[in-house]
């Protein structure tokens, strides 16, 4: 039973002059074990307050959220994190910042020396072992991100716009690798995006949030990431379901968006 | 070989002189030469064009050692290098010449006479003024007014020809034929003759120019340098008898010494009357200033506006002969040497201006060779040298005393017998004082190595005790505002404002200069330490969290790597500021390092000296900067790329 569990998840921010701004609104979800989702919404809907709660980075100011039914105190190992860029240490090669989990653990260093090769060749990137971090281009940079995160073998795998900051080419060539970690390692995998697409391909399980205050909107059940991990992704685009629920969902957020501004005109 | 070197100094000063000279200009032809091919694809603006290029490295540079060699007179001396000695014996007729000279106006732009009468004159005027302003009575004034209209005619009697008397007349022009005969032996091409085998002899044996001490040797060595020094002696006698001469008439004498007794009763008359002590002075200072002026006037220095003429004639003739006879020696003198000229003393000749205090390239080279001889040194210790030092001195300085102190037991007391048993305790003693036998290891010393090792132990502490404090500030409220004050307190003040405070606190050897370089150093590291530990990405701080590293393993591995490249920074701003520092704080005090021989130059005027300190100051700091960019290019290769 090592499911993610959120009840009447509630986030205010208080500045100290005063404001308040209520970035989370009574969110209730279960995500089970396993399972792939992927969260849509507009900017500064409370996609990242969601995740840094669940990462233990920040402290819920009401509700309760539970993984393996414990309640989340604190970041831990059994739930790794991938940032949409600029997490690497530069300083460190991608082997060291790929074994960077196990080293803190001080694990045996030629399991750990094994284990880097492994993931090294999972993510694609064998023999760049030795090569520091700064001279790799941004989709070899999300790799060695990925590998770093996985390597802990954790229960909960949170990315927040792991691929907003990639070229159109390397962003499908990683979403294909993301299925493929998904298919071959079974984990659990909450992704943050702000692209439709990306969001309808990589989820099983889509959210749509809205904004002021944040809150789940929408939910989803999608066939597309089961589909992606066989077929090829291109083509599932330009199915029928898939463009329609793309459309329906683009209007959705493009609605939102014009309530903002009328909101804040 | 140095002394090789030493011998043919003027030629390899020549060498190099129209080598750089060549280069120069080579250089700068080239370097128009690209600009000009560059010019039809350029944009102005364009910043791939200020790229530079050797050449103009070398052009500059160049320029530089040109400008140093010219200035310094090098070259003049490297190419003319008996010049000095005749400009020398030039110098001495100048300067035995000049009091005749001075009465005429040559250089000045009054006859003497004429502004002696002038300034006279003023005085006079100042006192009937104020003789019209004062309370004295009426009778009082007139009196006074009368002495000084006395004082006035007999000044301007001296200007009176009718006055002048035949004596005075034929002693100038006999001191005018004198003259003219100096002039006419200084057009004499045989004069003065062979010279004596002893005297040639001694001024062969003279240190030649800038050899020794005696910047320029004083004895002529030339047949031009002979003449010269023969003439300055002849004039300068000459001369002597020019300044006995006086225009003074028995009547002026008897003038004057009718005031003189007519000041002194009534000097007594005011003394003896039954005024107010205020009033009796205010009387007795004037009086007194008409005495003054008496006396200014009594030794006939003016004369009769035409008188001197034939003195003033014989002056110019002769000074139109001896800028003949110099001949090339006045192009040498302007060009050659500029900004200055030779002078001579009453013992010695030496250069003045920018020959003086610039001193010249390869005197400077030779005093740095000089005193980088270890047996040389300045002042007994060697610029930079080693010497054989004990292994236990050094255990006996890392370990502190008190460790003997804490090994059970007690030091043991002497025995009936005089002798002492060695315990334990005692023997711990003798090692933490060094007091054992060990083998000897070389070890650096010297001035230089003193100033390296003071910055290096300054910028130590401050690393070891500065990182810490700045990172803790990056991390905690807490510490932030609780230092911050603290570091801002001092920090703004100029180190070398703390400097006799702290030389005071910890003494005026290595101690007090130690903390003064740890204090700049602390504030720069704990500054650039704070900087870089607020500069890191909460992302990755988020990362390594969730990686399962500690608080103490994210700032082991996580913070402080992420702030090398401000730290490091912060090393390179600290070295050169600590060196700046310590240079002036060693000129406050202390008896070693590069700062205490340039202190010890200035005092003594060694322009050299100076100047090669100056010059070891400026590459030892280039050379830490050096090592400070290699290091940071070798240890942060990632900067600019996260
Ligand atoms: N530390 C914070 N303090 C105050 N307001 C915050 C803070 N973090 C986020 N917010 C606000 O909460 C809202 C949600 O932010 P975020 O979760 O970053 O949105 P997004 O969906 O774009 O990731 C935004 O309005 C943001 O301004
Ligand atoms: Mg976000």
């Amino acid at each position: 039973m090592s499911d993610l569990v959120a009840s009447s998840l509630d986030m205010t921010f208080s500045a100290p002059n005063g404001e308040s701004v209520h970035a989370l609104q009574n969110v209730n979800f279960t995500l089970k074990e396993g399972e792939l989702l992927s969260v849509l919404g507009p900017s500064g809907c409370g996609k990242t307050t969601l995740l840094n709660i669940i990462a233990g980075f920040l402290r819920p100011t009401g509700g309760s959220i539970k993984l393996n039914n414990t309640e989340i105190d604190g970041p831990g190992v059994e739930r790794g994190m991938v940032f949409q860029q600029g997490a690497l240490f530069e300083w460190l090669t991608v082997a060291e910042n790929v074994n960077f989990g196990l080293r803190m653990k001080k694990n045996n260093k030629k399991e750990t020396a094994a284990k880097v090769e492994e993931w090294l060749e999972i993510v694609g990137l064998q023999g760049f072992g030795e090569t520091p971090t700064y001279q790799l281009s941004g989709g070899m940079q999300q790799r060695v991100a990925l590998a770093r995160c996985l390597i802990n073998d954790p229960d909960l795998i949170l990315m927040d716009e792991p691929l907003g900051a990639l070229d159109a080419l390397t962003r499908e060539k990683m979403q294909s690798l993301v299925l493929k970690i998904w298919k071959e390692t079974g984990k659990t995998i909450m992704i943050i995006t702000h692209s439709v697409e990306e969001a309808l391909l990589l989820g099983e399980r889509l959210f749509v949030m809205a904004p002021r205050p944040g809150r789940l909107h929408k939910e989803y059940n999608l066939p597309f990431a089961e589909m992606g991990l066989q077929g090829d992704l291109r083509e599932i685009k330009n199915d029928p379901q898939f463009v329609s629920n793309r459309e329906e969902i683009l209007s959705m957020i493009w609605n939102m968006e014009e309530e903002i501004m009328g909101k804040s005109n | 070989m140095i002394s090789a070197i030493a011998e043919y100094r003027g030629v390899i000063v020549g060498t190099i002189f129209i080598a750089l000279i060549v280069g120069l200009i080579a250089a700068w032809i080239y370097g128009r030469k690209i600009i000009r091919t560059e010019k039809t694809d350029a944009v102005f603006g364009n910043p791939e064009r200020a790229l530079g290029g050797w050449y103009w490295v070398f052009a500059g540079v160049a320029s530089i050692l040109l400008i140093w060699f010219y200035f310094s007179w090098d070259a003049a001396r490297s190419f003319f290098p008996d010049a000095a000695n005749e400009l020398c014996q030039v110098a001495k007729v100048e300067s035995a010449m000049n009091p005749v000279r001075s009465t005429f106006p040559i250089q000045s732009r009054l006859l003497k006479g004429t502004s002696l009468l002038a300034r006279d004159n003023l005085q006079l005027d100042l006192l009937d003024k104020r003789l019209l302003r004062s309370k004295f009575t009426d009778d009082e004034k007139a009196t006074y007014g009368a002495a000084v209209g006395k004082l006035r005619a007999a000044l301007t009697s001296l200007a009176l020809p009718a006055n002048f008397s035949e004596q005075t007349a034929n002693d100038i022009q006999s001191i005018a034929d004198r003259i003219d005969a100096v002039t006419a032996s200084l057009a004499d091409p045989n004069f003065p003759g062979q010279a004596e085998p002893a005297e040639q002899a001694a001024a062969q044996a003279q240190a030649g120019w800038g050899e020794s001490s005696t910047e320029v040797p004083i004895k002529p060595t030339s047949d031009r340098g002979r003449k010269f020094d023969q003439v300055a002696k002849e004039i300068s006698t000459i001369a002597k008898d020019f300044s006995k001469v006086r225009n003074l008439s028995d009547d002026f004498k008897a003038t004057v010494a009718e005031l003189n007794a007519e000041i002194k009763t009534l000097q007594q008359e005011v003394t003896d009357s039954a005024l107010e002590a205020d009033e009796k002075e205010s009387r007795v200072k004037f009086i007194r200033q008409i005495g003054k002026l008496t006396k200014r006037i009594d030794d006939g220095t003016v004369f009769p506006p035409s008188a001197l003429d034939p003195v003033e004639g014989a002056v110019r003739r002769f000074e139109a002969e001896k800028s003949n006879q110099k001949g090339g020696l006045n192009y040498i003198d302007a060009l050659a040497m500029p900004a200055g000229t030779i002078v001579a003393g009453n013992t010695a000749c030496s250069e003045q201006g920018s020959g003086r205090w610039l001193p010249k390239p390869s005197d400077t080279l030779g005093t740095l060779v000089r005193i980088s001889n270890p047996d040389v040194g300045f002042k007994g210790i060697p610029l930079l040298w080693y010497e054989q030092k004990p292994v236990a001195e050094m255990v006996g300085f890392f370990i502190p005393d008190w460790v003997a102190d804490l090994v059970p037991g007690e030091y043991p007391r002497h025995q009936e017998d005089g002798q002492i048993n060695e315990n334990l305790k005692t023997r711990v003693l003798n090692v933490a004082t060094g007091n054992f036998p060990s083998i000897t290891v070389p070890v650096p010393m010297g001035h230089i190595w003193d100033s390296i090792l003071r910055v290096l132990a300054g910028l130590f502490l401050g690393i070891i005790l500065g990182v810490p404090l700045g990172l803790f500030m990056g991390l905690s409220r807490f510490a932030k505002g609780f230092f911050d004050p603290l570091i801002e307190l001092y920090r703004p003040v100029p180190p070398l404002a703390w400097a006799p405070l702290i030389l005071t606190i910890f003494g005026i050897q290595d101690d007090g200069k130690i903390f003064l370089l740890f204090m700049v150093a602390f504030a720069i590291m704990v500054i650039s330490a704070r900087t870089g530990a607020t500069g890191t990405q909460l992302s990755k701080i988020h990362a390594a969290h969730s990686l399962g590293a500690s608080r103490r393993q994210i700032i082991k591995e996580v913070i402080l790597p992420n702030s090398l490249p401000e730290i490091l920074t912060g090393i390179r701003i600290s070295i050169g500021v600590c060196w700046g520092t310590l240079v002036a704080a060693e000129m406050l005090a202390g008896t070693t390092g590069i700062g205490f021989v340039e202190n010890v130059a200035r005092k003594q005027s060694d322009y050299e000296i100076i100047w090669v300190t100056i010059i070891l100051l400026g590459v030892l700091g280039l050379l830490f900067d050096l090592i400070m960019r290699w290091i940071i290019t070798r240890t942060i290769p990632w900067r600019g790329k996260g």
